[in-house]
Formats: structure tokens, sequence, C-alpha cells
């Protein structure tokens, strides 16, 4: 939720996940953070499974968002518009 | 909970799109469908893994094994090999170029590394409003360690020996310029932050901001025992409302947690620090200018010497850095300028942050080691060129900076092989121009942003560099001659050698490397009246080709000037005279009878 993200429209679909996590009884922390430099695909939103590498999501719009929860976070089942983690971290 | 064992992940970027990585899903989902193993297996397509140079590329999740330069046909071998007997097949493994040995696991895959983030390591992975996740990731431990056990020597020595330069453009050491204000003997000294990130087509700064402000907050603590002072500020521009509004709530909790204020860690060393905001001038972000701003005076700079480090803000020294060599300060701390030192290139070490703009795929935020080369930045990580076209020139430094053309692409990048090759490093925009970008046009847009920032105390730049573009807009008009051109040469090499600062030394820069790289789209605009990349207006010519004209008049009847004549069902002309070039009838033309040239 940098500005390249929040002009994208991250707000609302950040608070896409926050209402419809809650209606569908997932239990889920939702946060923001800043720019991952992904800005050509913004929104992006990175979903961490318990005991899984976490994937990042790009172009996530309320229809996409859906789609992450109903296919990815419900079932485990990856959905297109992932971008590949493409650097070292320091730690 | 994954009712799937494996993910087989097709890359979908441009690079492997173009090299048929849609037929090669396909191909995967047919060969499990065939094998009955579709439920077990999810293939599935993500965007580009910044590898485009070995694609198209496959990955199996959960095995993280890599696969390059996947064929179609190579998708039965996949499924019948890997997935099945679980054997990754060895023949489109990633072979690393430098031990010749294929790398099973792409975690292990040299290419990582082709990104490093220090300065971005938190950006995306906290929350910047809260502390508390600031501090999970060793936030402000640098700061304790310094306090608590390192003398302000032994700071400033430790990053001297780092060799971290500033990273605002003109590349000076950053320990060498603490020892100065260290040295200088005042009652108050003050630490600036200068983010006044003013290039066009560079954010950096705002998303560190954004995304980490905390790390320059206690960057600035540091610094400030260093070198003495109890007081540091922020220059920041009132046009980053976001980055204003975080770096206020981190300001505030890392007060309620005592990192900031009276006694920090229990000692006897204060430290505060104020936003002041500035209105946006590009010259503001020039040291001395961003002072006299602060200062509640115009933004205008003055001589050097004396140095904001001997004479700064009110007239007490004072040290100025950019956001990004602050956000990598914590990081030297806490894991020693041995390792700091090991990145990057003789002369320049550590990482550079560069925002990626312009006719490139992957706009965004990139940090990689110094030495990286341009092709490496815009084919690989940036996903290469938009729609195909064909690589012209990349502009770094923005204004100030030059342009870099195909022939520079292998030089790795650092402060002084940019300057070599007649750019700078500037604060690390990257705007890249395909072939339809002409260059005197370039020259001339960047050329109008410095006209418009020049802020006027001095002649050569706020007189010079308004006959430049005048000079430059003459040629792109098809009205200049040869000696226009050495006539922008002579002026611009006056210019640089005159003015007071480095708005005016830099400002020609986009002019004599576009010269130098691009002589013959100067002389086709000036003999040929023609402009080669075909964007110049005025330069264009439009006219009707007979054959295919029939006369059915949409052209005429769309000419906001009437300069097309003609009978109804017979041929119709374009007065040259009269026509302003505005591509009306190109548009209206039903029959692609109108040509331009």
């Amino acid at each position: 939720m940098a500005t390249c993200g929040i002009a994208s429209g991250a707000k609302q679909t950040m608070d896409f996940f926050v209402e419809e996590l809650d209606k569908r009884g997932i239990g889920a922390v939702v946060t923001q953070t800043g720019c991952m430099g992904y800005c050509y695909a913004e929104p992006t939103v990175e979903v961490q499974l318990p005991g899984q590498e976490s994937v990042v999501f790009g172009y996530v719009d309320r229809k996409k968002a859906d789609e992450i929860i109903e296919k990815y976070i419900k079932n485990g089942e990856l959905v297109e518009g992932i971008i590949p983690v493409n650097y070292e971290k320091i730690d | 909970m994954s009712k799937f064992r494996m993910h087989l992940l097709v890359c979908g970027g441009t690079g492997c799109r173009a090299s048929e990585s849609n037929l090669i899903l396909e191909s995967l989902k047919r060969e499990l469908e065939e094998k009955g193993l579709s439920s077990e297996v999810q293939v599935i397509m993500t965007g580009c893994f910044g590898f485009c140079e070995k694609g198209p590329v496959v990955k199996v999740m959960p095995d993280n094994t890599f696969y390059v330069h996947v064929k179609p046909e190579d998708a039965g071998i996949i499924v019948a090999e890997h997935v099945i007997k679980g054997r990754p097949v060895q023949r489109l493994l990633y072979v690393d170029p430098k031990s010749k040995e294929q790398v099973p696991d792409s975690k292990h895959m040299g290419f990582y590394r082709k990104q490093i983030r220090i300065a971005l390591r938190n950006c995306g992975f906290i929350n910047p409003e809260n502390i508390d996740e600031y501090i999970a990731r060793d936030g402000y431990a640098s700061l304790g360690k310094c306090i608590s056990e390192l003398t302000p020597a032994d700071v400033i020595d430790i990053i001297k020996k780092s060799g971290l330069r500033g990273r605002g453009g003109a590349g000076f050491p950053t320990g060498l310029k603490w020892e100065i204000a260290s040295k200088n003997k005042a009652d108050q000294k003050y630490v600036v932050c200068n983010a006044d990130e003013g290039d066009p087509g560079a954010f950096m700064d705002r998303s560190v901001l954004e995304g980490d402000p905390h790390s320059v907050l206690e960057a600035m603590t540091i610094c400030g025992y260093a070198i003495g002072a109890s007081k540091g500020l922020i220059y920041i521009r009132a046009e980053y409302p976001l980055a204003i509004h975080r770096l206020k709530i981190a300001l505030k909790q890392s007060k309620e947690y005592g990192l900031l204020g009276k006694n920090i860690f229990g000692t006897d060393f204060n430290f505060d620090i104020e936003l002041r905001y500035g209105a946006g001038a590009f010259v503001c972000g020039e040291e001395t200018a961003l002072i006299s701003s602060m200062e509640g005076r115009r933004g205008e700079p003055t001589n050097k010497p004396p140095f904001p480090a001997e004479k700064g803000f009110f007239g007490k020294p004072s040290n100025v850095n950019n956001v990004e060599t602050f956000a990598n300060i914590p990081v030297i701390i806490s894991k020693g300028w041995e390792w700091f030192s090991s990145i990057g290139t003789e002369k320049s070490k550590g990482t550079k942050v560069f925002a990626l703009a312009g006719k490139i795929n992957n706009v965004g935020l990139i940090e990689v080691p110094m030495g990286t080369t341009l092709r490496e930045i815009i084919f690989e990580i940036g996903g290469g060129i938009k729609n195909g076209k064909k690589f012209k020139a990349v502009q770094t430094g923005g204004p100030s900076g030059g342009c870099l053309t195909e022939k520079h692409l292998d030089t790795p990048i650092d402060f002084d092989n940019l300057v070599a090759a007649g750019s700078m490093m500037g604060s690390g925009g990257m705007i890249v121009m395909d072939e339809d970008d002409c260059m005197v046009s370039i020259a001339k847009f960047f050329l109008a942003f410095t006209v418009e920032e020049s802020c006027g105390k001095c002649a050569p730049c706020r007189v010079g560099n308004k006959r430049l573009l005048e000079l430059l807009t003459h040629i792109t008009k098809g009205n200049g001659t040869m000696a226009d051109i050495d006539r922008l040469k002579n002026m611009c090499n006056v210019i640089k050698d005159t003015s007071l600062c480095g708005l005016g030394q830099t400002s020609p820069n986009p002019v004599l490397s576009t010269i130098n790289n691009f002589m013959d789209e100067y002389v086709a605009h000036v003999t040929e009246k023609r402009c080669p990349a075909g964007s110049c207006r005025e330069l264009m010519k439009y006219s009707i080709i007979v054959d295919k004209c029939v006369g059915c008049t949409a052209c005429a009847r769309g000419c906001p000037v009437n300069a097309i004549s003609g009978e109804r069902k017979g041929p119709h002309f374009i007065d040259q005279e009269k026509c302003i070039k505005c591509g009306a009838c190109f548009e209206k033309c039903k029959f692609g009878a109108v040509l331009i040239k």
C-alpha cells in the first residue's frame, strides 16, 4: 500500500479481504505494507499460508481477490497472476 | 492442506510468452490430463521471473526445480520423469555460468543475486505504520549497538570502511562527510535528511519513506550520535502526502518508545527529529538551496565552500544525506562494514535502488548490486522493452544525467563508469526509450524541465538554458542549421562551466549526450528536415496517395484548416502551405490513402 498500490486500488482490495475473510469465517491477519517494487502489477497481495512459502499475486482486484480466497486460501490451489520472487533477501 | 501435491509454474512474462510459454502450459496440462494427474498436479501461469534471457522457464514446486529454455515438446518428459518418477530432467536444468554445474534447486541459483535488497529490505514486508514490526526485524538494534557499545569515532570509522557513497547523485563518501561534520565544533549541529526527490520518473525515496520510515529515523539518530548533533530535520516535499503521513506516525511511535527524545537507551544522548516541507522545487534538492528553503528563505543555492558541514542550517554544522543513503546505515552497523564492502565494485560499494520507468515491461523498483549491467537491468529484471520494440536508450540521472545507448548495455553500472559514459548515477531514475522516441525531443523535454526549475539566481542557467531550449525547438520545427548544432555544443559547455550550482552545471547533459550518441538524428532534423523516429510533428509531411483515394471527402471534412481540396469521387490533395500536421485526415481515411513521411 504505497502510492503506486493505492493509486491502482489497493485500498478497495484490502477492504474486500478484511470483510470477506471475516464473512467467510476464515481467520487471517490482513495488514498493509510498503512497495514491493512490482509497481507494474499493482495492487499486489502477498498470501502466507501456515507452514508454506508465501506467494505474491499481482493485479488483485475484487474479482481476483475472490478467486484467491476461494481457491488458494481455502484449497491451496494456485491461481494465475503469481509474481515470482526475483531477489535475494539479506537475512 | 493443499489438494495438489505439486505445482508447475510456467512463466507468463512478455519474454517467455513470445517464446511460446502458453503452448508449454497447454502441453503440460494435456500430458497431465492424459496420465490422469490433473487432480494431483496443478499447472499455473505466473508473472515474470526476471530471467527472460533463459526463457521460457518452468518452476516445479515444492521441489524448487528450475527448468530453463523449455520447449512445448518437453512437456512429455517433464511429466513422465519429474511428476511421475520424481527425477528432475537433467538437460533442462539451469547451468551455473561460473561453475558449469547444473543447479537443481532455484534457491542456489545466482540469478537471485541479481537483486539484493538492502535499502528496500523491509519495503513490502512490514507494516510501515507499526514500529513493533520494524523492531521485530532487528530495527533499532543498530542504534542500540552504536550508543551502548561504540564511540562516535567508531561509528564513523565503520561507515568510512564500508565504502558507502551518497545515493543522492554525486556519490560523495558518506563516512568522510560525517567525519568532517563531527570535527567542526559548535554548540548545535544538525542532521538533515534530503527527501526532496525531484527527478522525473524517480520514486525510490518515496517508496522507502512509505514502506520503511523507521530505518531512516534510526539512521539519522545514529548519524546524530556520530557527529554530535541533537537535532534532525527531514526536508520532504509536500506532494508526498502518504510518506509524510507515515513519517509522522513513525516519529510519534519512536518518541513513545523512547527511541527519540531525551536520554535515548538510558544514556545522556538526546536526539529529536522534525519534518520540514518543501514546495516541490527541483533546485531544493541541492543541499545549500535545501538549507535556505528550510530556513524560510527562497530556495536558492549558495557558493560552496563553506560546505554545510561547516556552515549549514542557520550557520551551524549540518550533515545532509539522502533517504536511500540513510536506509543503508542500520544494516552496515548490524552486519558489519566487511559484509557491505564485499558487495559492489571496487569504488562503488553496496547496492543501488533504481526506479524503472518508460517503455519497459516491468515498471517498478529494483535494487541491484553496484556493477550490474544495464542489459541485466533492462532485459532481465525489467522484462525487456514494451510491445517488443527495439531498445534505443536509457536516461539515467534524470534531467542532470545523460542517455546511455546500446553500446553501453554491458557496462557495469557504478558511479564512475556512468560518468565516464557521459551520464551520471543521479538519484536512480531510469527512463527507458524505444525506437519511437526522438532523441532531440527527449533533450528538449528535459531541458524544458530545467528551464522551469531554474531558480534564476545565476545568468548562465537562467538565460543559457532558455536559449538552449529555443535552439532545440528551432531544430525540431525543421528550421535548424548545422551551425545551430555547434552553437548548442558551445553553449552547453559554457553553461556547465559557469553555473553556480549542480542544477546548471548538469542541465546541458541531456543535450550533450544526445548529440554525442545520436548526432545522426540531429543531422537528419537539420539537413533533411526529417525526424527519424517520426515523432516531431512539424517535420512530418502528409500527402494523399492518388491511386488509393476514392474521393469520399471524409478527409476534407475532417480537416480543421480546410487544407484538403478535390472533387467528390475524384482524388484529393493536401495544400502543404495550409497543413498544420494535426493528423485528422490520417485518422478519418478508411482507405489508407493518407501517407505520413
